[in-house]
């Protein structure tokens, strides 16, 4: 008899070798998503197509920029992971691992520009 | 001896149409997986907005100008549909990961409750946005 638990036996095993870590994943990025979007939806949404001043007015505010930033890169990893299964489910070789690559590479650049532009604007 | 024979390995196929019929807990599943993979097209704008904003009024008013055109309207109207059905079909996702409302009968109800709760909060958050 090994003296292991059946999660010890688990880790490393599954085609992707992480275990259940990536589903994992996309369950506590949308219960944070579940919260931080509502919020962030209804502070964007009243700010987008009422002018200059009055946008800048709006994410000049602390909780409003730092709440846009928290949504943007929450959602970003949440999409990359997402995005993710798709490709691993309609692609294959390289094509499936050069559009992983350009769709993590994308969602760190948004995430990047977006956080650079609303730091800028609060600071 | 160490030249390995490289295999074509299958994809699993895709079930609906050729094998299974189009139902809706199917249907209202592909399409969790449609709205988040579009949503990248609105963050785009989004993230094209936030650097505008901070590039001063001249470059903003070029920027909002684009968004807020008709096909602007058209992906962020489209856009706030998505992220709510996506957000209800995530919600209905935790709830099967639970193991609960796996019959059909839930399961379909649930699968209706996306397709009009995603269209009801679409206009309510118009209507907040609005006022």
């Amino acid at each position: 008899m090994r003296y292991l638990t059946d999660r010890k036996r688990a880790v490393g095993k599954g085609s992707a070798h992480s275990g259940a870590e990536h589903h994992w994943y996309m369950m506590v990025s949308s219960v944070a998503l579940a919260f931080l979007v509502p919020t962030f939806l209804i502070i964007f949404g009243r700010a987008l197509g009422s002018g200059y001043e009055n946008a800048l007015a709006t994410f000049e505010r602390p909780f409003p920029a730092i709440l846009a930033g928290l949504t943007l890169f929450v959602g970003m990893q949440h999409f990359h992971k997402g995005a993710r299964v798709m490709l691993e489910d309609y692609t294959s070789g390289s094509t499936r691992k050069l559009l992983i690559m350009l769709v993590v590479g994308l969602s760190y650049a948004l995430t990047a520009a977006g956080i650079f532009g609303i730091a800028k604007i609060a600071l | 001896m160490a030249e390995e024979t490289r295999i074509e390995r299958p994809l699993s196929p895709f079930m609906i149409g050729p094998y299974y019929r189009p139902q809706l807990t199917s249907m209202s599943s592909i399409l969790t997986r449609i709205t988040g993979n579009a949503l990248i097209v609105g963050t785009l704008l989004m993230v094209w907005w936030f650097l505008a904003l901070a590039a001063g009024p001249e470059y903003f008013e070029t920027a909002e100008w684009w968004i807020t055109s008709w096909v602007g309207n058209l992906i962020m109207f489209g856009s706030l549909w998505a992220i709510w059905y996506h957000y209800l079909a995530g919600l209905r996702h935790l709830v099967f990961d639970s193991g609960k409302g796996l019959d059909i009968k839930t399961a379909e109800k649930l699968g209706w409750a996306c397709i009009y709760g995603s269209v009801a909060l679409t206009v309510a958050t118009v209507i907040i946005f609005w006022i």
